[in-house]
């Protein structure tokens, strides 16, 4: 599973700017989903089984989109200044390196900062190595994400776009998996979540599903400060979430999957996380209402270019994901 | 120009002395969002002769449809609004003299001193200012709070105003040379662009025009107006920022400008509401190329437009933004450039005129 990971976190996909990451995962799905489509905003809905007695249409949401940076302007002497796609903290941009779309490369450098003081995205730049603007390979509307190749530290991996790359590889791990199913089951590969759930909201809309999950990177309260005020922990299991700050789980379906998890023996830990959102709330709130739910990995530094999670969390959660889509869905 | 019954593609838009009416007739109209009335009525009366199918919805909106002809057309919604940014009174005080909310973006420290028009029957007032004579230099420094302000009607005509009455500033429509200055270009200079380019819809496709409300509280009108129309694709024509001023400190590159004047229709990449579709920003690009039409794209980042709610409607719609140019949005007075609208005009018709199913066959990518 590692090498899924590995491709699937080395390929760029800035929010709005999925398609390569997009190919990458229609590619590894090949022909376990039973139709594959793509809707309007991009994203990839891969359907596997269909409605039995005591089936449900269920959609699985794991964000194929991650946080990059957009030019807005090239300057005289060719540097590059931008803007943010999705939540970019520039206490992390500084000596970043970034690629662009269109293959190109650059370094983040910041200019005029007085010591100690933290930068603002304004301060920043992006180096591409050009010497005037004519020979500056990128222009305004560009899109980069940020380089860094996978690490694998054995029971801790890290990347730069584990948020949500690690959804999608569980996501596409759980149908493969997944041998027989109550349900029909649409597993979404969404776009433009980090910039405000958008593929979710229009493939909710489109897949009408009587129930979903969204799959998602948490923080985790287990760094040496402990300053994260979260329950969570890297190791002890995928999280079910209770809330966040833009949607409360659905109970019912919170007791049915920690009483999924407990029959299975499966490892797992609650989550309640004060600020952030996932696409479990799009899913909510299409049309009439939708019972949803998110099942969460633990992941410290999450939107820095080096977010770690643990092996034994992800390779659980494709367990809990394929135990809950095997099984009649209770709603009691 | 209502007379357009043999409009064809080949025929195209221009922007002359009736245009120039027509906008400065919109632009000295009061539409504060939630009561876009005096505008919904300019539009209606214009319209109606020329379009296939009009209504206005329960929000407001004025929802045109013109039919093309022939197989394979592709539905285009085009969305304008009709709101402006303005005032609510909240409060009578003593002496006529209102408590007032801003309805809308607008940043306070420029009020004090402005003449607004107050109510549908444009009403005179003033939003006072304590006179310099009277303040000290420490005064002067502070930034005045809009509870602080209020709306001086005087005696007589104070007593028709009545709690909830919206209020625009008082500035009337002039060209100056070779540019306008209004209040309200945006976003009508959107919405005169949309009537000419329903006046001249091209053949090849559906043209679904949304003359939208209350944009600027939120962009609520285009949301039911999308719902509604379910389009295959869609543009807001709106109005964006110039800040294409020279920089103060001449050692520094204006870097953050948005849009200049003068540079043509600006194209969005993204704003906070939209990550526009590439192929339609590509198309719009290659057309001004073909046409040799200038343009520009402007610079990726904050701001919003209708395109924000439109592209998040059922499914998903492939969507972006166009936008005229101008300078002091969302004061008493912006400055836009003739030459802009007319090429904005020139660019979406020339733009509507080569779509084809082939534009949106293939999946949303660059």
């Amino acid at each position: 599973m590692k090498s899924l990971i590995q491709k699937l976190v080395e390929t760029p996909g800035p929010s709005g700017f999925e398609y390569q990451i997009r190919d990458v995962i229609r590619e590894v799905i090949g022909d376990t989903a039973d139709e594959i489509r793509v809707d309007a905003l991009g994203s990839l809905i891969a359907r596997k089984g269909t409605k039995t007695d005591g089936g449900m249409r269920v959609m699985i949401s794991a964000h194929m989109d991650e946080i990059g940076l957009m030019v807005t302007h090239v300057d005289s002497n060719g540097f590059v200044r931008f803007t943010s796609v999705g939540g970019i903290n520039p206490l992390t941009c500084y000596g970043g390196r970034v690629l662009f779309m269109n293959g190109s490369r650059g370094v983040i450098g910041v200019d005029g900062l007085e010591r100690g003081k933290m930068p603002k995205l304004s301060d920043l730049f992006i180096d591409v190595g050009a010497t005037n603007k004519e020979t500056c390979p990128v222009s305004v509307g560009d899109v980069c994400g940020f380089e860094r190749p996978f690490l694998d530290l054995g029971k801790r991996m890290v990347a730069k776009s584990m948020d949500d790359r690690i959804a999608a590889a569980i996501a596409i791990e759980a149908l493969r998996r997944l041998e027989s199913t109550p349900h029909e089951v649409h597993f979404v590969f969404s776009t433009q979540e980090e910039v405000g759930l958008r593929g979710a909201i229009t493939a909710a809309y489109g897949v009408d599903p009587d129930v979903g999950f969204a799959v998602d990177v948490t923080r985790s309260g287990d760094t040496p400060r402990f300053s994260t005020k979260m329950a969570t922990a890297l190791g002890d299991g995928p999280a079910i979430k209770v809330r966040d700050s833009s949607f409360i789980a659905d109970p019912r379906l919170v007791d049915w999957m920690v009483k999924t998890a407990e029959r299975a023996g499966i490892p797992y830990q609650m989550e309640v996380l004060e600020a952030g959102g996932t696409d479990g709330r799009a899913i909510q709130l299409t049309r009439g209402g939708v019972p949803a739910g998110c099942i969460s990995i633990a992941c410290r530094y999450i939107h820095s270019p080096s977010e770690m999670v643990d092996s034994d969390d992800v390779e659980n959660a494709v367990k809990l994901l394929v135990k809950l889509l095997s099984v009649p869905i209770t709603l009691a | 120009m209502t007379n357009n019954q043999d409009a064809s593609t080949k025929r195209k838009p221009e922007i002359g002395p009736s245009q120039i009416n027509l906008l400065e007739k919109l632009c000295n109209a009061t539409a504060v969002s939630g009561d876009e009335y005096e505008v919904r009525k300019i539009i209606l009366e214009e319209m109606k002769p020329i379009a296939d199918e009009i209504k206005v919805d329960a929000l407001g909106n004025i929802l045109v449809t013109k039919f093309g002809g022939g197989e394979g057309r592709v539905r285009v919604m085009l969305a304008a609004h009709m709101d402006e940014i303005g005032f609510m009174v909240v409060k009578k005080h003593d002496d006529n003299l209102f408590e007032f909310a801003r309805v809308g973006g607008i940043d306070e420290r420029q009020l004090p001193g402005k003449a607004v028009l107050v109510g549908r029957d444009h009403l005179p007032g003033v939003i006072g200012a304590k006179p310099i004579h009277m303040t000290t230099a420490k005064d002067r420094k502070k930034k005045i709070d809009v509870s602080d302000m209020r709306i001086d009607m005087g005696p007589e005509i104070g007593d028709k105003v009545k709690t909830g009455d919206r209020a625009t500033f008082a500035t009337r429509f002039r060209v100056l040379g070779p540019s306008i200055c209004a209040k309200a270009l945006d976003d009508r200079l959107g919405v005169v662009t949309l009537m000419e380019l329903l006046k001249y819809a091209p053949d090849n496709i559906d043209l679904l025009a949304a003359f939208t409300v209350q944009e600027e509280v939120g962009l609520r009108g285009a949301r039911v107006a999308a719902y509604a129309f379910n389009p295959d694709m869609a543009i807001a024509l709106d109005s964006t920022p110039a800040y294409d001023l020279p920089h103060w400190d001449e050692e520094d590159e204006n870097v953050q400008y948005n849009t200049h004047l003068d540079a043509g229709p600006a194209i969005y990449v993204m704003d906070r509401a939209t990550i526009a579709d590439r192929r339609l920003v590509n198309w719009l690009r290659d057309t001004a190329e073909d046409l040799g039409i200038p343009y520009q794209f402007r610079q990726p980042g904050g701001g919003g437009t209708d395109a924000g709610v439109i592209h998040k409607t059922r499914s998903g719609i492939p969507s972006t933004s166009v936008s005229v140019p101008s300078r002091y949005l969302h004061t008493a007075a912006g400055i836009a450039r003739l030459d802009d609208w007319v090429n904005t005009l020139s660019l979406l018709h020339a733009a509507l005129c080569r779509v084809t199913p082939e534009l949106l066959a293939g999946e949303r990518r660059d």
